[in-house]
């Protein structure tokens, strides 16, 4: 009966999507009616093969549901190396601008390029690592199977068809131009679907936990599924201007458009970038490390002081704009006590390791995850002196901003999802051990280097173009046009493009390392428990 | 009074009180609870738990 039900809607799914490409008034529009028009057709088929079969009735309520994430951690790791690709290669776009290729105009230039390189590495890279960890921990914390059954895969691939769109669409035009929210409207309100779907997925499996206490990794990604919901949705309002074309016009206009821009832009960083990342710290470090969090008091203190204070920070950055200086100070002091909390949080994660500091020596997963702090650490301190509006006016429009995300992003967000899918991969394939520690090693280093090259330049060319931009002389007339600090940057460009390089080596290092862990490590002798396949 | 400034003023003074509160109590709770060293000592411990399969229903039928 259920399969009927499907069949319906995936049948007229396809036959509306292909009369939407039918009437398509843009490209990136009728790419993507026509690739949901094949994802549901493909799916009509398979779910029609089905149908009728008899279903063996398995009681899987004895064991984990698995399966996404398995499916996470390829995707997770595909992703992550297309996004740095990417990173890459826009990187040396804008040392060498010949690289934006007359013969792929519009579709490969940097302006089309970039927004598909931040959302891959935010969104498909991160969130897909956010979606596979957190099935994976609130399992094993709750000591319960996912609720909902086959909505977890919903959640799974329904998400993957978000990238699919919004990578397609960025490419051929489509982009409501808001930073972090490119995709146009179709798109939002497929992942407003999806997303509740998620929400859905983890707060039933919280509700049936047969712990009594939620631990506290999952209240960090809760608060990172609940408060992404409401970002997503408000600063998506916005009315298509036809049902047949991905354009689309915001509801907010002016200041108060960017305010709520900023809003979601920093809390994207807060809750996406941070938030749920640490859940991921939460579990794997001390899983890895063998010995429970530091104080776990500390990380209630820290999981209630992040959120209290994050969704304030987002008006610092529009200092010296039209937005009021009450709203820009007011983001600008919240950024700042937000320090506090966050190197709380970094504390209690390097401590964890207390007592067993010498495993850094022998264990380089270990050492990942504590890099990875260690640039948490760093980029939270970063951030909010950034935030100062007398340092904006310095470092506001410059290359140290983007250095500032990538050392929050390579080395914070990069290096714990590396270290959960070194921890996840022997576990989930159950095999002894990784196939190759000394290539952990190899990833460790390639990707140190680069972040440090990455950061370094940017600091350089990032103070040094603004000192340009405002040096005035004698007369109080300018002493540099515009096109001068851009000549005057290339040599620290060229450097960021090689640190990305090194930073992409390790991630292919990481995926062939991962491949020989499932099809060459000796699998895990059964004891006394059996660990099923799916 | 117009909208902006009903929400201005209530936002700057009760709600304002009300987080502020609720955060305050929240670390009290958190650090100075009878018992609570104990209990957070005991819930630390919850990813070493369970890593293999969910944790078997309260009442086994099995028996």
């Amino acid at each position: 009966m259920g399969n009927y039900i499907k069949l319906i809607v995936l049948g007229v799914i396809t036959v509306l999507a292909l009369i939407a490409a039918n009437y398509a008034r843009d490209v990136a529009y009728l790419v993507n009616a026509l690739t949901v028009a094949l994802v549901s057709a493909g799916l009509f088929l398979w779910i029609l093969r089905r149908t009728g079969e008899p279903v063996a009735a398995v009681d899987l309520s004895g064991e984990y549901m698995d399966g996404p994430v398995r499916a996470g951690v390829i995707l997770t790791a595909f992703w992550g190396v297309v996004g740095f690709l990417v990173g890459v290669t826009i990187a040396f776009q804008l040392a060498f601008p010949v690289l934006n290729f007359e013969w792929a105009q519009p579709y490969l230039n940097f302006g089309r390029l970039r927004p598909l390189h931040t959302s891959a590495v935010i969104f498909a890279f991160g969130g897909t690592a956010l979606i596979t960890t957190s099935f994976y921990v609130v399992q094993r914390t709750s000591a319960a199977r996912l609720w909902g059954g086959n909505l977890a895969w919903f959640v799974f691939w329904g998400y993957q068809l978000v990238i699919v769109l919004a990578a397609t669409g960025y490419l051929l035009g489509a982009t409501q131009s808001k930073e972090y929210a490119e995709p146009e409207w179709y798109v939002d309100w497929w992942l407003t679907i999806v997303w509740v779907a998620y929400l859905l997925v983890f707060v039933g499996t919280l509700m049936k936990r047969k712990e009594p206490h939620i631990y506290v990794a999952n209240w960090f990604y809760l608060s990172f599924i609940l408060t992404i919901a409401m970002l997503h949705i408000v600063n998506n309002l916005s009315i298509p201007v036809s049902v047949f074309g991905s354009k689309s016009v915001q509801v907010f206009s002016g200041v108060q458009d960017a305010m709520v821009q900023w809003w979601y832009g920093h809390n994207a960083v807060g809750f996406f970038l941070t938030a749920g990342f640490l859940g991921m710290m939460y579990y794997f470090v001390p899983k890895q490390a063998e010995r429970p969090v530091f104080s776990y008091k500390l990380s209630i203190i820290h999981f209630w002081a992040l959120i209290f204070l994050y969704i304030w920070a987002g008006p610092h950055h529009l200092h010296y704009t039209a937005l009021p200086d009450w709203a820009s100070t007011l983001g600008m002091v919240f950024s700042i006590v937000l320090w506090m909390p966050s190197w709380g949080g970094m504390i209690n994660g390097l401590m964890t390791l207390s007592g067993a500091w010498d495993k850094l020596r022998t264990d380089p997963i270990i050492r990942m995850m504590v890099i990875s702090i260690g640039f948490y650490g760093m980029s939270t301190f970063e951030g909010p002196m950034m935030s100062i509006r007398a340092v904006n006016s310095l470092s506001h429009y410059t290359d140290w901003t983007i250095g500032h995300v990538h050392s929050g992003a390579l080395g914070w967000n990069g290096m714990i999802t590396f270290g959960a899918l070194y921890f996840l991969v022997p576990k989930l394939w159950n095999r002894e051990s990784l196939y190759s520690l000394r290539l952990v090693s190899w990833h460790f280093w390639l990707a140190t280097i680069g972040i440090i090259l990455y950061a370094a330049s940017m600091w350089v060319t990032g103070i040094m173009e603004g000192l340009m931009w405002r040096e005035v002389d004698a007369n109080g007339f300018l002493v540099n046009s515009f096109a001068d600090t851009v000549a005057a940057k290339l040599p620290m460009y060229v450097v960021r493009g090689l640190g990305g390089v090194l930073y992409l080596l390790g991630g292919i290092i990481m995926c062939y390392n991962l491949w020989m862990t499932v099809k060459r490590s000796p699998a895990v002798q059964a004891a006394n428990h059996v660990v099923p396949a799916e | 009074m117009e909208t902006y400034s009903l929400l201005r003023q209530f936002a700057d003074s009760w709600m304002l009180l009300l987080l502020f509160t609720f955060f305050v109590v929240m670390v009290l709770w958190v650090l100075f609870r009878p018992g609570s060293t104990k209990t957070y000592q005991d819930v630390a411990n919850i990813p070493f738990r369970h890593e293999d399969k969910p944790a078997p229903e309260r009442q086994p039928e099995e028996s």
